[in-house]
């Protein structure tokens, strides 16, 4: 079972305990966008065999948004931070880096 | 290639049975092909089955990384059906349970295609409408379906407890030709037929790049060296994300973890298909005697082959208060596959912005019942760039907003 840790409140979440939300760090596009700029809004998405970042809701828990670095081929954490910023910390792209030298950043599959 | 035939079998027979031929060849790679199909599953079988045999176009390989039919042809959960609501989803799963039918004598491969029957539960009233709407819309798409009623149901299904405590039977969607049938024989049945067409099915050869020229596919990198090519058809489901990816576009897929379990054989107590919506659980039973049990997808990407234990234990807690008599079944095995799951839970038949390069994905949690289906409308749309079966299914029907309301792949049962 995935368990996550909550950067919020500290909790150590079993999956049952979560709810996932998709992939994180999407930039909603406003009005005056083209068709192709919201089609990838809306429906195109990350999909890599490796390192993902994705928001997940402490739903039974603090009930807070969080997001959680996680390698979807080995299911391997490689941390979680709060969902109110639009990007990474520096510190877990380091980690990732260091566990995965091959990674080429995140949307790069 | 030796037709097996009752005959065949006598012949053997009589001489310790050292007279079968391998049922498909392993040749080496050639240099270059009209077509190259990336992915030996069913789909991608099918599709080069009918190039060869509907469209004439027989130089053609298909490439597998793994080996053929190891991916969700031979994990999933075998049921056939075609009782859909919106009219190209009915269209491409009528075509292909249509093919089933007659699968084992064109393919001279014996797919144990068994028609007896899909329920599908209704549990809520939403449900009750839902079905009805869906028994309409079929018998204009010409799909044989009926709606019936809880007394049928318990007549179909002895089995069954009519007045569970959540969700009591109101009804079921019925459709008396659908079923199962042997999903590794649908993909060996298939490769032993294109062999036979001259098609070379090239195993343990994982694709690495696409090749192109001036926005134009020529070919592809592999673990066995280059092979170019005319036309390049992506048929590898979970993986397809990767495989765009190496094209050089997107695709609105997220790629989940969907399992499967079987019980201990039993006695026969059920012989047809029972599909729980609500509650998300359907259930057979195979020739052997398992209860083959499926469930829901996990709610995040994974590519593990493997999936989270409580979504067997929804699936199962859901089908004991519908079937008591499981209940002290012991579960033999349990697995998972990769499903591609699209934005609108409709599969993706479609041109590609590399030219020459076509898409067939997207099949997320349904993709066995519509093999044959899929294959003859993608080698269509291969062969002469369009094809009635595989036009709603276009990549940018997500641009234009013309989605299918269908749920076909939706994260539910299937």
């Amino acid at each position: 079972m995935l368990i996550l840790h909550c950067p919020h409140c500290g909790a150590e979440a079993a999956e049952t305990d979560l709810t996932p939300g998709g992939q994180a760090h999407l930039r909603r596009e406003g009005p005056g966008a083209s068709d192709e700029a919201f089609e990838a809004y809306l429906f195109q998405r990350d999909n890599p065999k490796g390192v993902h970042f994705e928001r997940w809701r402490h739903a039974y828990g603090c009930g807070k948004w969080f997001i959680a670095a996680r390698a979807t081929d080995t299911m391997e954490v490689f941390g979680t931070y709060p969902a109110q910023t639009s990007a990474p910390p520096r510190e877990l792209l380091d980690r990732i880096a260091e566990r995965r030298p091959d990674w080429r950043g995140r949307g790069e599959a | 290639m030796k037709r097996y035939s009752a005959f065949a079998i006598a012949r053997e027979a009589a001489r310790y049975h050292t007279g079968w031929e391998r049922a498909w060849a392993s040749p080496e790679p050639r240099a270059r092909y009209d077509v190259i199909i990336v992915g030996a599953g069913g789909h991608g079988l099918a599709t080069a089955y009918y190039l060869g045999k509907t469209f004439g176009i027989t130089n053609v390989a298909v490439i597998e990384k793994g080996w053929l039919g190891g991916g969700n042809t031979g994990r999933n959960t075998t049921i056939i059906r075609s009782n859909y609501l919106q009219d190209p989803s009915a269209a491409i799963y009528e075509k292909a349970r249509s093919l089933y039918e007659t699968l084992s004598q064109d393919l001279n491969y014996n797919v144990m295609f068994s028609p007896r029957g899909v329920l599908m539960l209704a549990q809520t009233h939403h449900e009750m409408r839902g079905y009805q709407r869906t028994a309409h819309a079929n018998a204009l798409q010409g799909v044989a379906t009926e709606f019936i009623s809880p007394e049928r149901v318990k007549e179909i299904v002895p089995i069954i407890r009519l007045d569970g405590p959540r969700y009591p039977v109101l009804g079921g969607l019925w459709q008396a030709r659908g079923g199962t049938a042997r999903h590794d024989a649908v993909a060996w049945g298939y490769a032993r037929a294109c062999s036979d067409m001259g098609m070379h099915i090239i195993q343990g050869c994982a694709v690495t790049g696409v090749r192109s020229e001036g926005g134009r596919v020529t070919g592809v990198e592999t673990s066995r060296g280059a092979i170019g090519c005319d036309k390049l058809g992506i048929v590898v489901a979970g993986h397809s994300g990767e495989l765009a990816g190496m094209a050089g576009f997107r695709l609105p897929i997220e790629s989940v973890g969907l399992q499967a379990l079987v019980s201990e054989p039993v006695k026969p107590c059920m012989d047809i298909v029972v599909m729980a919506n609500t509650v998300h659980g359907y259930m057979s039973q195979s020739d052997k005697g398992e209860m083959v049990i499926g469930g829901g997808t996990d709610g995040f990407n994974s590519y593990t082959q493997r999936g989270s234990f409580q979504h067997i234990e929804e699936t199962v807690r859901a089908l004991i208060e519908t079937f008591p008599m499981i209940s002290r079944l012991k579960m033999l095995r349990q697995w998972g596959g990769i499903v591609d799951i699209t934005g609108d839970r409709s599969p993706i038949l479609s041109k590609t912005p590399l030219e020459g390069c076509f898409i067939n994905c997207g099949w997320g949690t349904g993709g066995f019942k519509a093999i044959p289906g899929s294959g003859w409308g993608f080698a269509e749309l291969m062969a002469k760039g369009r094809s009635p079966l595989t036009d709603a299914f276009s990549l940018d029907r997500f641009r234009e907003g013309r989605f299918i309301d269908e749920s076909v792949a939706a994260g539910v049962a299937h």
